[in-house]
């Protein structure tokens, strides 16, 4: 069977499989510091957009605009090959943290603007009339009820950024596919490549399902 | 008596509409004052001005217990001490009814937990709601919602309260009991600015009646002077309007 010899060949596996698990793990890590940052610089840049003075509001505008602009892959390759000219130096890994971080927020900051402004005006006029401070208005009124907006398109941005982690591999930065290319080469058999493929396979499809699960189940409980 | 709240030439535009022309209005401390008028009168906007949940014009001043309300740090200090009901409730629907009525003091007063909760199932108790303690707003009737919304506000232990048409979103069958519970708090000692459609209500309960139209004040006066013999000629026409139908 030559065809299982090519890409599922057992042996090839067996020996390079400690190099994807180490892949894995890189990827993984990127992913968790690529979705945790980026939610946060989202979440701020969303209230900046809407509360921020003429200014802020402004240039986060642009900002969001600009960074859902341009491909992630250009911005990489500039973070990582044209910033050193300018002598501003990063590891692989916190170039593709950045470039996903920058990217992935702008696209956050859209999906917290949408959850807030779907939060009805009266409940920030009684948060204000009863003397609630903004901070309070936010935290304990606003955001809990704009998590239930944004909780599947968030979940959905986080799908792509461990999607979008696999760009990392063209700045060298040891991630799965990276590994997995690397191992081919060495083995001088492809099937590590299908490895890492049905590894990225087997841990997005259950996120994908629960996005659709988590959109189905917060579309029906709209009153 | 002094002036508690005083409005003095207020003025507000959305645009090129004028929606409240040198409004002037006096309320002394633990007074009643209804406020009548045919919708758009600006008789909502007036009382939203008076926690500034609607900016007003720069020329005109509007001062509560002796602090001038405008934006900036004293804003929050006089909207902890102005309680204010919406018509359309505005309970915050995450929490349960007995959260709702906390948080506020929990957050702005900072006071122990335990007394907190002792006070807000009291103040649930004081508008007939105390059973109904653990559960959360949409799992209430609207006049439910409202009592519910009155113990929230009163939970910051107000000395203003302003009632925004209290009754307006209420089924009929439930327009009674939340008046009856606007009625109790009526003179004991905090002031009410209630803008309400119910005139039955406002001649009942109110110290002065004061008719709006056009975002003009036009007349004021006790209830029996203002219902049974008006001067002008507006809140004539707008009181046979509503009376005989």
């Amino acid at each position: 069977m030559e065809i299982l010899d090519t890409f599922f060949n057992i042996d090839v596996l067996r020996r390079t499989w400690p190099l994807l698990v180490s892949g894995l793990g890189t990827t993984l890590s990127l992913s968790v510091v690529g979705i945790v940052a980026s939610m946060i610089w989202g979440l701020l840049l969303a209230l900046g957009r809407l509360y921020g003075n003429l200014p802020i509001r402004f240039l986060v505008g642009v900002y969001i605009d600009f960074f859902r602009s341009i491909p992630l892959l250009v911005l990489l390759i500039v973070i990582y090959y044209a910033l050193p000219f300018v002598s501003v130096k990063f590891s692989p890994f916190t170039s593709a943290a950045l470039a996903l971080i920058l990217v992935a927020g702008a696209y956050a900051a859209e999906i917290f603007r949408a959850g807030i402004l779907a939060v009805p005006k009266g409940q920030f006029e009684a948060s204000e009339a009863l003397g609630l401070s903004y901070f309070s208005m936010m935290k304990d009124v606003v955001l809990p009820q704009a998590v239930k907006v944004v909780i599947p398109p968030l979940t959905n941005n986080s799908v792509n950024v461990l999607k979008d982690t696999a760009l990392a591999s063209v700045v060298a930065m040891p991630d799965l596919l990276k590994q997995a290319t690397q191992a081919q080469s060495l083995a001088a058999n492809p099937t590590p490549l299908i490895g890492a493929a049905i590894i990225y396979v087997l841990i997005l499809w259950p996120l994908v399902v629960i996005v659709s699960r988590l959109e189905t189940r917060f579309a029906t409980e709209e009153r | 008596m002094e002036n508690f709240i005083d409005i003095k030439c207020l003025n507000k535009h959305y645009g090129h509409f004028h929606a409240l022309k040198d409004v002037s209005l006096q309320v002394s401390e633990g007074e009643v004052v209804c406020v009548i008028g045919p919708s758009g009168s600006g008789k909502s906007t007036l009382i939203r001005c008076i926690n500034m949940l609607e900016e007003f014009d720069p020329s005109s001043s509007i001062v509560v217990d002796n602090i001038p309300v405008k934006k900036g740090k004293s804003l929050r200090e006089i909207r902890a001490e102005v309680g204010m009901v919406f018509q359309s409730f505005n309970l915050f629907p995450h929490l349960t009814v007995l959260d709702n009525v906390m948080l506020a003091p929990k957050r702005v007063r900072k006071a122990n937990a335990d007394e907190l909760r002792e006070k807000a199932l009291s103040l649930l108790d004081k508008v007939g709601i105390s059973a109904q303690a653990d559960k959360y707003p949409k799992q209430l009737s609207g006049g439910q919602q409202q009592r519910v919304a009155i113990a929230r506000a009163l939970a910051m232990e107000p000395k203003v309260l302003l009632f925004d048409e209290p009754t307006s979103a209420l089924d009929p069958e439930m327009v009674g009991e939340v008046l009856d519970v606007i009625k109790s708090l009526a003179h004991t000692g905090v002031t009410m600015v209630v803008v309400t459609h119910e005139m039955g209500f406002a001649r009942q309960v109110a110290d002065r009646v004061v008719f709006m139209d056009g975002g003009e004040f036009v007349e004021a006066g006790e209830p029996a002077e203002i219902f049974d013999n008006p001067k002008e000629e507006r809140t004539q026409k707008f009181l046979q309007a509503i009376l005989n139908h």
